[in-house]
């Protein structure tokens, strides 16, 4: 009787997750805000902020990553050519409809011009929420992008400390970056989970799980993933004939929920992803004793993830990282997924072509938007890849 | 509309340039040939960025420096880079990306031919300035696939609070002494010298001078100089390669004088086809030009009397023209301060500032923007920035949309029909303020 069980628990979770992915006025932080006076909410754009020092602070990390393919762009595209991605116009949307009219903050980091240049229009818009572009070094020496990424983030502290109201102490920052190195083990662990058995953990779900990471205080995330690895184990899902792929290029703005089942139904189990990074961004615990900002500074320098709007120093080592992820998860191919119009991931993607032929590893790539509606020719795509897969792998 | 056309046009054939518009032809095509001359006179070369590049401490380990967003420039005034551009997306760069870099990729593919009919030598070093632009990150990479030799980063951080704060300046001098100076010791085998570096910035400050007494000409009705088309061969020389020279001396001390005494003769802007006629229209422009129809493009607003008397595209390897100049007391903060402060690693809110101060100080009649398809560090943003210089102003803005390099996306018919009705605009705008009788 355990597996009927079980089936209803991950179901459950996966409800509630859908539910708080649907919810664009974000009703979950709202309510988390209103539970108590003095609370403060502070958004964040991809691909990555310090969500330790919002947490610190006593304040809500509310991940935004546009509006998808149900948010109608009434004024957004006021604001954008028709030649600029879709994520900052529905995320303008978001701002004018009054869907964030209770965010004290909003963090845009270094990712791309567009967002760069979305940290100035939001000051400009919104004159009376802080707002912040967030910067992070591309040159990785401690001594140089450390130093003044240490710094980078003091600054970040002391203007948060200011918003609260009272500084954010050392004890503070220990307990946040201790809260989310559990968070980023239970999310390796399902990412891993995923790896080994694909069918049990389909990619719509986990990419559900990590939306509602995105929204949830981090300590009820935590607990939502541990209740769904420990249902997920408890059942036995159908095993297709999928190939195993690598998905890549969706760092930033976010497929339709469709267009990630669209590739599982085409035969394709994703084993690994780029999607909503800053879940697990860094890639090994943070220490918890020392100094806490100088810790979250090595952690990025040295042990975080490669991706497209980062320097990668090193000729050597320039998109290894896909091809490591492919060995890792015994990928049998790689799919590259790029918004339109996304300067990181395209300019990037030939030199990951690059590096996957010379590994012998085959691939296809296709271009989205958030509200892309048409599945039918990316399911014929992906279809076809996965049975040349089948077809002629290993010959 | 033809009402202000010049009074005495040359024949379409026969462009007329100043006198230091040949001066600075010739100096960008002895550079050319310097360049493509390095694999026989030994010099090594160091490919680096427009936008806060380090001319004066390039110069000090004897580098010739190659820019590649001049090279596309080049390949799009002679009509190539359009083939250049098919050529990238051929081998699999995206349509969607910046046409400067898939010009360069595709002349590579090509053979990489300079200007001058020749082979461009590899580059020993690329200098990756990354300031004020994502794309120069990820260009660079692509560079480096091909030319597998050592690549050097500067990371400039971006302005996003509109200040330089001491942390940014830090890094910066750090970087520049701790990796990019050893760097490139390493590649040129010449040792740093910081008082011939200190010389050099020296040099660029009385160019920087110059150059700023000349764009602030445009104040003056009528004004002397077109500060976007001939704006641009204004500063060819000072963001190139010749900045720290004495040959840039020469060279802005040489047009200050010439434009001093077209000031003196109450004399308008040069165009190809001689002097302007009536100035009818002033305008500040914000953004590039599109170079596959350059001559085209100016030529629409010479022909309506249109002259732009301020530009931000004028500023994108430095902005001098608020006091910067470089500072030989302070060779690295000052030439990290320069990377920082270049226009498009200004926040928006400081980049609609300047605008808006340029609109009012240079008496325009309005802002027009190019928006550039494939440009983000330009173009995201730009529909804000236009309506809230038009707030602040008062004056009307107007959008026009083209691209760099491609000739794909110049519609010439299109940005005729915008401009036309925006100087009508402008018309009805001053008829409005006028008392009635």
């Amino acid at each position: 009787m355990g597996t009927p069980l079980s089936l209803s628990s991950t179901a459950a979770i996966i409800d509630r997750a859908t539910r708080i992915f649907e919810d664009l006025s974000f009703s979950a932080a709202r309510e988390w805000k209103a539970a108590q006076p003095g609370r403060k909410v502070v958004g964040y754009l991809p691909i990555y902020v310090p969500r330790e020092i919002v947490h610190a602070a006593g304040m809500l990390p509310l991940g935004i990553v546009g509006g998808g393919d149900r948010l109608e762009v009434v004024h957004g595209d006021a604001y954008y050519q028709s030649y600029i991605c879709r994520i900052p116009r529905s995320t303008v949307e978001l701002g004018l409809s009054g869907r964030l009219d209770f965010v004290d903050g909003m963090l845009f980091p270094s990712i791309c011009d567009v967002i760069r240049n979305l940290s100035g229009m939001w000051k400009l818009m919104f004159p009376h929420v802080y707002s912040r572009y967030f910067d992070v070094p591309q040159n990785y020496a401690d001594e140089i992008g450390g130093n003044y990424y240490a710094n980078e983030l003091a600054e970040l502290r002391d203007d948060l400390a200011r918003l609260r109201g009272a500084p954010i102490t050392d004890e503070e920052l220990w307990h946040s970056i201790a809260v989310y190195n559990e968070n980023r083990q239970l999310v390796r662990e399902l990412y891993a989970y995923r790896a080994e058995q694909p069918w049990q953990v389909p990619a719509a779900e986990a990419h559900l799980l990590m939306r509602a990471g995105l929204v949830l205080p981090v300590e009820q995330h935590s607990e939502m993933l541990r209740d769904y690895l420990a249902a997920a184990r408890l059942q036995q899902r159908p095993r297709r004939d999928n190939c195993r792929v690598v998905l890549t290029g969706l760092f930033c703005e976010q497929p339709p929920l469709n267009l990630i089942k669209s590739l599982e139904l085409a035969g394709c189990y994703v084993v690994d992803d780029d999607l909503l990074l800053v879940t697990r961004w860094l890639t090994s615990d943070v220490p918890v004793e020392g100094d806490p900002l100088r810790n979250l500074a090595t952690a990025f320098l040295h042990h975080s993830e490669s991706t497209a709007a980062k320097f990668e120093p090193d000729l050597r080592e320039k998109g290894q990282h896909l091809v490591r992820a492919v060995r890792r998860t015994g990928a049998e191919g790689v799919i590259f997924a790029s918004p339109s119009f996304c300067d990181p991931a395209l300019l990037d993607r030939p030199m990951l072509q690059h590096v996957l032929t010379d590994a012998g590893i085959p691939y296809i790539a296709f271009k989205f938007a958030e509200n892309s509606g048409q599945m039918q020719p990316i399911r014929e795509q992906a279809g076809t890849f996965a049975d040349s897969i089948k077809l002629w792998s290993g010959q | 509309m033809n009402a202000a056309a010049p009074a005495a046009k040359a024949a379409a054939r026969d462009v007329e340039k100043d006198a230091s518009m040949q001066k600075q032809k010739a100096m960008m095509a002895a550079h050319y040939d310097r360049l493509t001359s390095a694999p026989e006179t030994g010099a090594k070369v160091c490919s680096t960025f427009v936008p806060g590049n380090l001319n004066e401490l390039i110069g000090c380990f004897d580098l010739l420096n190659n820019l590649p967003e001049v090279n596309a420039i080049q390949n799009g005034l002679r009509r190539i880079s359009g083939q250049y551009v098919m050529e990238a997306e051929k081998i699999g760069h995206s349509e969607d990306v910046c046409t400067y870099v898939k010009s360069d990729i595709g002349m590579m593919a090509k053979g990489n031919i300079a200007p001058n009919g020749k082979k461009f030598p590899n580059p020993d070093v690329l200098l990756l300035s990354y300031t004020g632009c994502f794309t120069f990150m990820k260009w660079f990479e692509l560079l480096r696939e091909q030319y597998q030799c050592e690549t050097i980063m500067l990371h400039t951080p971006y302005m996003g609070d509109g200040r330089i704060s001491p942390n940014m300046l830090e890094y910066m001098v750090k970087q520049l002494r701790d990796e990019v100076i050893p760097k490139l010791e390493r590649v040129s085998g010449v040792k740093f010298d910081i008082d011939r570096l200190r010389e050099r910035l020296k040099k660029s400050a009385q160019a920087e001078d110059d150059l700023v007494h000349v764009l602030q000409t445009a104040r003056h009705t009528p004004s002397p100089i077109d500060a976007y088309f001939g704006g641009i061969y204004y500063i060819g020389p000072i963001f190139g390669a010749f900045r720290g020279t004495d040959d840039a001396i020469d060279y802005y001390r040489f047009l200050r004088d010439e434009i001093d005494e077209r000031l003196a003769r109450g004399r308008g802007p040069v165009t190809p086809e001689g002097d302007m006629g009536q100035e009818r229209y002033r305008l500040v422009v914000e953004g590039p030009p599109n170079y596959t129809h350059f001559r085209q493009f100016w030529k629409m607003f010479y022909d309506e009397g249109a002259v732009v008397v301020a530009s931000s595209y004028t500023k994108v390897g430095g902005v001098y023209d608020f006091g910067f100049r470089h500072d030989s007391s302070r060779p690295l903060e000052t030439l990290a301060e320069y990377c920082l402060g270049v226009y498009t690693n200004r926040s928006l809110p400081m980049r609609i500032d300047m605008l808006t101060n340029y609109v009012e100080d240079y008496r325009a009649d309005g802002l027009l923007i190019n928006s550039i398809k494939s440009c983000n560090s330009f173009s995201a943003g730009q529909l804000l920035m236009m309506r809230e210089v038009e707030k602040r102003t008062g004056k009307p803005a107007a959008f026009i949309e083209s691209d760099l390099v491609d000739p794909r996306y110049f519609s010439a018919a299109n940005i005729k029909n915008r401009l036309e009705s925006y100087f009508q605009m402008v018309e009805q705008r001053r008829a409005g303020a006028r008392p009635a009788a």
